[in-house]
């Protein structure tokens, strides 16, 4: 495939054996991202809205050989074959859509209409329904943020890879007269917060980005990691995700590569 | 006319049909869905200009940098601080939930007196002058009956400024009896003080150490200074530093562990001793630090070489005696291994014996004020006031014993045990307390045995609350004077907790206060005006800024700018490290274990409790976006979880998610099981941080809280709560 200057392929990199699990992920990206809240969000985990979710992931071991794994699963932004992504090729709407410019899968509120199509293709569940209006508690919506409109009921939402910090640091580069962004100059609320650095974020067209150096995607092979220690979820789906994940531990590799992000078990 | 079945079928099939194929009722629903959602409830965040201010988060001791963004007027987010020494823009679940603090609508909207029972919820609001006089008129009454030390002061605000202005306020008012909540940063420094002869911080050099043992240290589940310690986790992944975990329940910190290692819960010092032994008898010792700088060696060397052998210490502990040894020798030959201490967030001190194991155990192996060592720290430097000049009534009321007896007889090395001090006040035989302000702390959440500490709290004649939200123990006050919240007031933190270098935070004013809340600091002040004479003479300040602003002097500018400042200290030297009669680290400790409550007969299992960085413990309660991120095998609807493993749960004929009432000799609470091999048969494991009263429908009657079931063990050495946990019984609900 030729590579245009001007085409990014954001995408992340999340190190299993880095992740505590703490949350600190979850939480920035509900803060950054308008994320509304239930008084009880535990009646059905896979209802309640994450764009970040840490699931906990277990080796099935007999005590004391029993050993857990945190597995942070933002949207994956899968590029499928040439921007087809599951959701993208399904949505009637347009609501969804897959940007060569950035790589990112967008999500278009108000053109979505609810009919949860996307959803059924993600096979990471990483989409989630506003089955009712979002309220907060009287003067909480005092720290709402202007950078991402709120969602209404009916419509479909998801991990944007924080995309309004991808335009504010655009805007502020076109000012200051750069066609191009620095590796820093845009970074998801979700990396940003991590305590263990455990997430790298950048372009992974880019051959000096971090993230580009840790996984080195091999264009030959469907964007495979070349690093052995790296990993996608689901590889054999086709979906090719952008987001990667590290981990020396066998048994964490052998679990991801079957996980089935719908079932009760994976609902925590 | 006459309706057959025919004609009545055909009508309603019809009828059916019709309304099926025309597309009146679609096309209404879907308006109507439409237009629904152009109601105005889905609000639209105004826009504004974007800044950042650069604070410190005083959520816990932590003292993490912080740059808070506003859009205008408000607060929108927080954000690590980039650079920061502590955190370097890493953050927590808890550090990010400021804003939903602040907007709260559980905050205290101003001054409020009790016109109802004590927590019945009925209140009168009140003016903050009316608010000031009470206060002062019953603190006054006290210290003309002759009598101050009958007023007491539970303050869990950290080491800065506003604590230095507290304790100078009850010197000079003439009451001993300040309370602090107590962590294991208060038993590890009662160990060094035994040992070292000197009061002194305990810093740990983590980031330097090549081989880290922790006797149960929540590592990445909220011990010490949270942020800095998951960073050094990463770094010693890097690094290849290997970390192993003794504790019996498999924690965040445990799978993260280069190595868990499963122990009879309670038995830590008997494997810290078991170490010893092995480094002793194989002579893997530092012999420079033993040789030339420490005392009572021989005997110290007889105790845990006769009584400490691999095979005995396996027995106690039911660790494995060939990977005791392996251990020991992997640590003692690392070079700058070291070994931590207090279980989980670290938030129970635990016994004295332990704390003293693991120091020796330091010791040992030479990790003291050397790099990637325990090192002694001299604290907050920045207070520098004159003495202050008490009067007769004040000198006599300090002569008197504190209620918790620190400080003297048996406990002359303790500066603060608040599980003697609610007991003592509960029981009632000593002369109780008769008004306790309590600043920065939810007692009656936080402390084990929450039903003492509410009998403690009934026995008051004046119960205040300073809380900025309606926690537990102001929704039981008598009064509630709301401090503003720390994104709303300067507050230094005078040292990051657990820290090798003294990092000065502050907090500063991120938003103008939202509630009619005034300063604590400021209300200090005014009440010491207020009781006039020498009390009044000793602050000079016209208010806390000021006083805060003289107290820092040099480091105000750099504060308020860039939000903290380092002072890089060097520990001393281990030849003028130890000002003990010897002059030299004086070996000392053994293994003496505190028992356990409850009849093991009646309360067969053993209830641990369990800490996680999702659910926060301390007096500053879960927000909404934390509790979303809790599992729902740990919380699901109203009922908690315990972890139990299989074998256990079976034998009481319990299944995962079956509902089971949990009693211990403190209480009995409805939870639901949850089926886990990570965990020591035997045991339960509840969370900490749930079952709240207060607070609102997003936190309140949502699990247990496991400080109702548990409740302190006094160590007779010490005199703090050694509790790791309380004897229980499991059966079907």
């Amino acid at each position: 495939m030729e590579m245009n200057a001007k085409q990014h392929k954001y995408g992340m990199v999340i190190d299993l054996d880095k992740c505590t699990g703490c949350g600190a992920c979850m939480v920035a990206c509900m803060a950054e991202n308008n994320v509304p809240f239930k008084k009880d969000e535990s009646d059905n985990k896979r209802d309640s809205i994450t764009w970040m979710r840490v699931f906990k992931v277990s080796n099935d071991k007999p005590y004391p050989e029993a050993d857990i794994c945190y597995l942070p699963r933002p949207c994956m932004h899968c590029e499928g074959h040439d921007g087809h992504s599951p959701c993208v090729s399904v949505c009637p709407a347009t609501a969804t859509d897959y940007s060569q410019e950035t790589g990112v899968v967008s999500q278009i509120y108000t053109r979505c209409f609810g009919c949860r199509y996307c959803m059924a293709a993600c096979p990471y569940h990483a989409r989630y329904f506003n089955w009712w209006d979002p309220v907060w508690p009287e003067g909480m919506e005092k720290y709402l943020s202007p950078n991402v409109s709120p969602r209404m009921r009916g419509v479909v939402e998801k991990c944007s890879f924080c995309f309004h910090r991808y335009q504010l640091a655009m805007e502020k580069a076109h000012y200051e007269g750069r066609a191009e962004l620095e590796e820093q100059e845009y970074q998801p609320a979700c990396v940003q917060a991590c305590p263990a650095g455990a997430i790298v974020f950048g372009d992974l067209n880019n051959p000096e980005h971090r993230v580009t150096r840790i996984v080195e995607p091999d264009p030959h092979h469907h964007f495979t990691g070349h690093s052995k220690k790296a990993l996608r979820l689901l590889e054999q789906l086709g979906t090719n995700p952008k987001v990667y994940y590290l981990t020396e531990r066998q048994w964490v590799r052998k679990a991801l590569d079957q996980y089935n992000f719908g079932s009760q078990a994976a609902a925590h | 006319m006459k309706l057959d079945r025919r004609s009545f079928l055909s009508f309603v099939i019809g009828g059916a049909a019709g309304t099926a194929v025309t597309p009146l009722p679609w096309k209404l629903m879907d308006d109507v869905s439409i237009w629904s959602q152009m109601w105005p409830w889905t609000p639209v965040p105004a826009d504004g200009a974007y800044t950042y201010v650069q604070s410190t988060c005083t959520l816990c001791p932590g003292g993490c940098g912080i740059a808070v963004r506003k859009v205008d007027k408000r607060v929108v987010k927080i954000e690590g601080m980039a650079g920061h020494p502590v955190n370097d823009g890493g953050i927590c679940p808890l550090g990010l939930s400021g804003p939903q603090m602040l907007y709260s609508p559980t905050r205290v909207a101003g001054p409020l007196k009790r016109i109802g029972k004590r927590g019945e919820g009925k209140w009168a609001k009140i003016s903050w002058d009316e608010a000031v006089a009470e206060v002062a008129a019953k603190l006054s009454d006290l210290r003309e009956s002759g009598h101050p030390e009958q007023l007491a002061v539970f303050n869990g605000a950290g080491r800065g400024t506003f604590s230095a202005l507290v304790d100078r306020f009850m010197t000079v008012y003439g009451s001993p009896n300040l309370v602090r909540p107590a962590t294991f940063e208060d038993a590890y420094e009662m160990a060094v003080y035994r040992m070292h002869g000197q009061q002194a911080m305990v810093g740990f050099d983590l980031e330097n150490a090549n081989f880290v043992i922790s006797f149960g240290s929540g590592v990445i589940d909220g011990w010490g200074s949270p942020v800095r310690m998951i960073r050094a986790k990463s770094l010693w992944k890097d690094r290849k530093v290997p970390l192993v975990q003794v504790e019996p329940r498999l924690s965040n910190t445990a799978a993260k562990a280069d190595r868990w290692l499963p122990i009879r819960p309670g038995t830590e010092a008997a494997l810290a001793l078991g170490l010893a032994n092995v480094i002793l008898s194989e002579g893997l010792f530092d012999r420079n630090f033993v040789d030339y700088y420490t005392n009572g060696f021989e005997a110290w060397r007889k105790m845990v070489l006769d009584g400490f052998t691999p095979e005995k210490v396996a027995g106690i502990t039911g660790v494995d005696k060939d990977f005791i040894v392996v251990l020991a020798r992997d640590f003692a030959k690392a070079g700058a291994g070291v070994a931590i201490c207090g279980r989980g967030r670290g938030a129970t001190p635990g016994g004295l014996d332990e704390a003293m194991a693991v120091h020796s155990l330091n010791a040992l192996v030479g990790a003291i004020n050397r790099k990637g060592g325990v090192w002694t720290l001299p604290g907050n430097e920045e207070v520098n006031w004159p003495e202050v000049e008490t009067d007769e009534t004040a000198a006599n009321g300090m002569q008197r014993p504190r209620l918790d007896g620190a400080g003297s007889g048996t406990f002359a090395d303790a500066r603060s045990l608040p599980n003697r001090f609610f007991a003592a006040q509960a029981d009632g035989k000593a002369d109780p307390v008769k008004a306790l302000l309590v600043m920065e702390g939810n007692p009656l959440y936080t402390q084990p045995g929450t039903e003492t500490v509410k009998k403690a709290l009934d026995r008051l004649d004046l119960l205040v609350s300073f809380s900025s939200l309606m926690d537990e123990t102001a929704a039981y006050a008598d009064l509630i004077l709301p401090n503003h919240l720390y994104l709303e007031r300067y507050e230094d933190v005078a040292v990051a907790t657990g820290m090798a270098t003294t990092v000065i935070g502050l907090a500063q004013p991120v938003v103008p206060p939202q509630c009619n809340t005034r300063h604590a600091g400021d209300v200090v002040l005014a009440l010491a005006s207020a009781i006039g004479g020498p009390v009044a003479d000793a602050f000079g300040w016209d208010g806390f800024q000021a006083c805060l602003e003289e107290t820092l002097a040099d480091d105000w500018d750099a504060l308020t700018e860039k939000g903290y400042v380092v002072h890089v200290a060097q520990p001393s030297h281990w030849s003028e490290a130890f000002p003990t009669a010897s002059g030299r680290f004086e070996f000392a400790g053994g293994y003496q274990p505190v028992p356990i409550e409850g009849d093991k007969g009646a309360f067969p299992l053993v209830l641990v409790p369990y800490d996680s960085l999702r659910l926060a413990t301390g007096p500053a309660a879960n927000t909404p976006f934390m509790t979303k991120t809790v599992g729902d095998e740990v919380l699901k609807g109203k009922d908690v979880f315990v972890e139990v493993n299989p074998q256990t749960a079976g034998s009481a004929g319990l299944g995962e998610g079956q509902a089971a009432v949990l009693s211990t000799p403190r209480g009995q609470a409805r939870v639901r099981i949850h089926l886990s091999e990570g965990i020591m048969p035997g045991l339960v494991a509840m969370p900490g941080g749930l079952g709240h009263t207060a607070y609102d429908d997003y936190l309140a009657g949502k699990g247990v809280n496991v400080n109702a079931l548990i409740g302190p063990v006094e160590d007779p050495a010490s005199g703090l709560d050694a509790a790791w946990g309380i004897q229980a019984k499991l059966a079907k609900a």
